[in-house]
């Protein structure tokens, strides 16, 4: 391997299609020859207008889509691993150590609290447990998420602090890539802020990202290049 | 995979004919210490019967399972003596099922459910399996004040936590579980989810559960399967299959599936 290679994410050649079986087979081609890189310590954005493939290109790297050509490698340490073709437990284990995914919507698990759900991604990272509950009350305050919410499940908490809780359980764990689909959206001024400063922080840290914002604002101040997806349109 | 991790059971070409009817034809998987696999499919897919031939309840037509057990050595597991089976059964293994009554003794108090395992494993001190029962059945939140009541007086919910208890006290190291939560309230069933999952993560248990609830199958599984007319039609990471759903039955039950 190429010492002064930083690639954390190649992604080459790859094209989606969706089969709707339910629509008598109907074919829906989303993308094809989506080709490019992200380097360590660089925040990409994936930019075009609604629906043209930009959360589906995320998804295929986190390999919740499957895709139906090319390549999406991936390194870990001086291994390069195909998302594409990795067994279920080869996948899992990347997601666990290299490839962190900040979602538009949190996944509520009944009955869990907010900073456990969060604490408990950190450990999924292979923090011990009381560092763990540190880093996550840290991330929650510095979101604004008012101490007396942190034993309560998110299931009953706002969209934009459900969102936050996403956040933060997405910025606890050290992961070298990250993914992020308009982690800004819904949130104010004050708290794009402080996601702005995690992105920055932790391209400094080394991290890849690739992200979709919204906000022209967030957007001007975080990303070192933008992919317009309209390119691969299929 | 990381060098030297082996899967802890190991089936190959599972097939199961009652006559010239199809129970489940030719299915292969892998199960790692750790994992859980959801086995999905509507009634008739082949999935109970899938079940009933990983627990040895039922032997297969044709292909076997290969099981990793306690001190190591991997073996098949239809050449087992019965004793040795028994054995595996009631320490290595566990089994929920749907119906409680399958899975208790409903005429034996909650405490005896519990220590009749552990008298089956040699326990023979009355003190220490009671004391182990009460642990037990604080863990699965049952109050202990309840330990000498029978399961007839036990809600749904708390029979399945008690069933629960009852297997997990010899520290399995496999459960299989039947639609655990399979007519309960929604309420009960988050209670019951959230448990499974406590377990999972703090004992590194490899579960199989068959359910016909994809949200059951999303919260509690690593890995799916969805079958078909016995046989295995999608596999994959849980949320691959349930959100990029590929063969047109599992587009058909995650389109059914109000829960999305």
């Amino acid at each position: 391997m190429d010492p002064t290679d930083t690639a954390l994410v190649r992604v080459t050649g790859v094209a989606k299609t969706f089969v709707m079986h339910l629509r008598a087979g109907a074919t829906l081609p989303v993308l094809r020859e989506v080709s490019f890189e992200v380097h360590a310590g660089e925040c990409v954005v994936l930019d075009g207008p609604s629906g043209v493939g930009k959360s589906c290109i995320l998804k295929m790297i986190f390999g919740n889509y499957r895709i139906d050509a090319g390549s999406i490698l991936v390194r870990q340490g001086q291994q390069w691993t195909d998302v594409a073709r990795a067994s279920p437990r080869d996948l899992l284990r990347l997601r666990q150590c290299v490839i962190g995914y900040i979602s538009q919507f949190l996944r509520t698990i009944p009955r869990v609290g907010a900073l456990e759900v969060v604490a408990q991604s950190a450990r999924d990272h292979g923090l011990e447990a009381a560092s763990a509950r540190a880093r996550a009350a840290d991330l929650l305050g510095r979101l604004a998420i008012p101490e007396r919410l942190w034993q309560l499940p998110p299931a009953t908490f706002s969209g934009g602090e459900q969102q936050r809780i996403n956040i933060a359980r997405g910025f606890v764990a050290m992961h070298p890539v990250l993914l992020l689909d308009e982690p800004t959206a819904s949130l104010d001024q004050k708290n794009r802020a402080a996601v702005v400063e995690f992105i920055r922080h932790r391209k400094r840290a080394g991290t890849a990202l690739v992200g979709i914002f919204h906000d022209e604002d967030v957007k001007r101040q975080v990303a070192d290049r933008s992919i317009d997806v309209s390119r691969f349109r299929a | 995979m990381s060098a030297g991790e082996e899967a802890l059971l190991t089936a190959a070409g599972l097939t199961k004919l009652y006559g010239a009817r199809i129970g489940c034809v030719d299915v292969s998987l892998d199960l790692y210490a750790g994992e859980v696999l959801a086995v999905v499919g509507e009634s008739g897919s082949g999935k109970s019967t899938l079940l009933s031939l990983l627990a040895t309840q039922l032997r297969p037509t044709h292909g076997r399972i290969r099981y990793r057990m306690r001190d190591g050595v991997v073996r098949d597991l239809f050449a087992l003596g019965e004793a040795e089976r028994r054995f595996l059964l009631r320490t290595d293994w566990g089994f929920v099922h749907q119906d409680a009554r399958l899975g208790l003794r409903m005429g034996v108090s909650a405490g005896g459910n519990v220590g009749e395992r552990l008298m089956a494993v040699g326990w023979r001190n009355y003190g220490s399996i009671r004391g182990e029962a009460l642990d037990w059945l604080a863990r699965v939140e049952i109050e202990t004040g309840r330990i000498d009541d029978l399961p007839t007086t036990f809600s749904g919910g708390m029979r399945q936590r008690l069933q629960i208890a009852k297997n997990m006290v010899t520290a399995p190291r496999l459960v299989f579980m039947d639609e655990p939560t399979g007519g309960l309230d929604v309420s009960v069933q988050a209670r019951l989810l959230d448990l499974m999952r406590g377990l999972v993560a703090d004992h590194g248990l490899a579960v199989v559960i068959v359910t016909h609830d994809l949200a059951v199958a999303r919260l509690l599984s690593h890995r799916l399967i969805v079958m078909r007319h016995g046989r295995v039609i999608e596999t994959g990471l849980t949320d691959q299959v349930l959100d990029d759903p590929r063969e047109p039955y599992t587009q058909l039950l995650v389109s059914a599936d109000l829960r999305g």
